[in-house]
């Protein structure tokens, strides 16, 4: 008895969480506009999706800006990481007090504080403010990601490495950077997917057409449009499909290594 | 150690530029208002004043508050029994379950507000299925249970997450020696579960609260255009209205008001844990 509440409990909020997905997959097929009756199956609503330009460009938009805001602040926040392990606590100190601001400040505060800079200092809204804005709250994640890492290295292999004859440089490529590549593949993760998601920031540093997913969803929103669920549901395979990849690629790495005894 | 003090200072500079240089911008806003002269700017409280003198305003930061509050309440209710038992299962089965409940958070929020405000539409699914069940005449979008239905869908899994890590960690051996000595599961529960869990509950209620007081999306496609919380004033003061000022002034407002909550939360779990390190 005890068992059968509990699991049907958990059922229940399971079903909760994941009756909005499982909705948008299916009505997104709907042949009709209705909302409740699925009345047979089309692709209309993906043909009227692939001949929306705005819908597409929003898409070509958020993954562009994700690549490239991942790439930036993955580099930028290592490099900054690693100085920081090398340079005084109170340095250090600063630095993760001010990067604390986006992390535990409401999207909306950190979103008003961009719009009046960048209109203040009159850069033209659009894809360089949103790509400039992504960055700047992609880099604390990374650098949260890789300061433990570094932490756990031992110091004085770096010294070593540069009483050899390594240059700082080399010494960083060769030494540090293979140590820590777990936190800087998480940072990496994670900075994708905040940017890929981005609603609020993106929303109010933007201007002159450019718009993300989330931005097309939310003033499409207005009216009733299935073709967002159309949108929606490829959303939603692409990413469920890289989280299981993510997420299976580590237990499958395990079962290859223990069949081959290692 | 000079060239690696040198990979910091890019770093530095951006971050004045890009993350201090703006919130200045918000506080120095907040505090001025327009003169006559284009370039004239004036000292003054009346962007605060306006906001508490008028009742509108201050009963948006009411209905804020209520809401959110009302969200984080159902959040820990709703929330602490999935925590429990996905720590209470095998490793293997509690691992698949933690899966479960994040996987949701990872698709667009915004994609699955937008999911909701077509269930709970008028001819939608969710009034469809209550018309069924003999309860006619229900209206569920933009009502204030749509607004927290939302909110709730959207945050509880960082609840869920944040009450696992602390359930997680709890020694067995606790429970053991509790029923050992006689407790009964309530008791057990109540006197070393629940207060061993406590950090997780405040680190839940730090990432519903704060959202969910300052979200605009949610309200307005789920709650429509008559529900209007802070976030939403806030988008309108800068998107439609252009008053920098004002806005920056109910941002202002806002964050003082997260800052105290959050200040209460920790009191209430320094506390909370302090009382159950007495009994000892």
């Amino acid at each position: 008895m005890r068992k059968l509440i509990k699991n049907g409990y958990l059922g229940l909020m399971l079903f909760f969480f994941y009756l909005p997905i499982i909705y948008t997959v299916v009505f997104s097929f709907n042949e009709s506009k209705s909302l409740s009756s699925f009345t047979g199956f089309s692709l209309k609503w993906y043909e009227k999706m692939i001949h929306s330009h705005d819908m597409l460009s929003s898409v070509f938009y958020t993954v562009a800006i994700a690549l490239l805001a991942t790439a930036v602040s993955t580099v930028a926040g290592t490099v900054t990481a690693i100085g920081l392990s090398r340079s005084g606590k109170k340095l250090r100190g600063i630095v993760s007090q001010v990067n604390d601001l986006p992390i535990m400040n409401p999207d909306i505060v950190t979103a008003i504080g961009l719009l009046m800079f960048f209109s203040t200092i009159s850069v033209k809204k659009g894809f360089l403010t949103m790509l400039l804005a992504h960055i700047m709250f992609c880099i604390p994640y990374v650098m949260l990601s890789v300061m433990p890492k570094l932490r756990s290295l031992d110091p004085n292999l770096l010294d070593a490495a540069l009483d050899l004859g390594c240059t700082p440089m080399k010494a960083v490529t060769k030494v540090i950077v293979p140590q820590i590549t777990s936190g800087i593949v998480t940072g990496a993760l994670i900075s994708f997917t905040m940017s890929f998601d981005d609603f609020v920031i993106s929303y109010f540093v933007t201007g002159n057409g450019v718009n993300n997913i989330s931005i097309i969803v939310y003033t499409m929103a207005k009216r009733i449009n299935p073709s967002i669920n159309a949108l929606s549901a490829v959303i939603i395979v692409l990413i469920t499909a890289t989280l299981l990849v993510a997420n299976l690629l580590p237990i499958l790495h395990e079962k290859i290594y223990k069949q081959k005894g290692i | 150690m000079k060239s690696f003090k040198l990979m910091t200072i890019p770093y530095i500079i951006w971050s004045i530029i890009m993350i201090i240089l703006p919130m200045v911008m918000i506080l120095f806003y907040a505090f001025i208002t327009k003169g006559n002269s284009v370039r004239q700017f004036i000292f003054t409280f009346d962007n605060f004043l306006k906001f508490f003198s008028d009742p509108v305003f201050f009963d948006v930061l009411k209905r804020s508050v209520y809401i959110a509050l009302i969200t984080t309440l159902f959040c820990i209710i709703l929330g602490y029994p999935v925590a429990y038992i996905i720590a209470r299962a095998k490793p293997k089965t509690s691992a698949i379950l933690v899966l479960l409940v994040t996987l949701p958070t990872w698709i667009n929020m915004l994609v699955r507000t937008y999911a909701w405000r077509s269930i709970l539409q008028e001819n939608g699914i969710a009034v469809a299925l209550l018309t069924l069940m003999g309860i006619k005449n229900v209206k569920l979008i933009e009502t204030e249970f749509a607004v927290i239905l939302g909110m709730v869908y959207n945050f509880i899994p960082f609840m869920i997450l944040q009450i696992y890590n602390s359930l997680s960690k709890l020694d067995e051996n606790y429970l053991t020696a509790a029923a050992d000595l006689g407790a009964n599961r309530v008791q057990t529960f109540l006197r070393i579960t629940l207060p061993l869990s406590v950090p997780g509950i405040v680190s839940g209620i730090t990432l519903v609260f704060l959202p969910a007081v300052s979200s605009f999306f949610i309200p307005k496609l789920l709650g429509g255009g008559q529900f209007v919380m802070i976030g939403n004033v806030i988008e309108n003061q800068f998107l439609t209205a252009g008053n920098w000022s004002f806005g920056s002034a109910i941002s202002l407002i806002m964050a003082i008001l997260i800052i105290i909550s959050m200040y209460i939360t920790r009191r209430l779990d320094a506390k909370i844990t302090g009382d159950g390190g007495d009994d000892k």
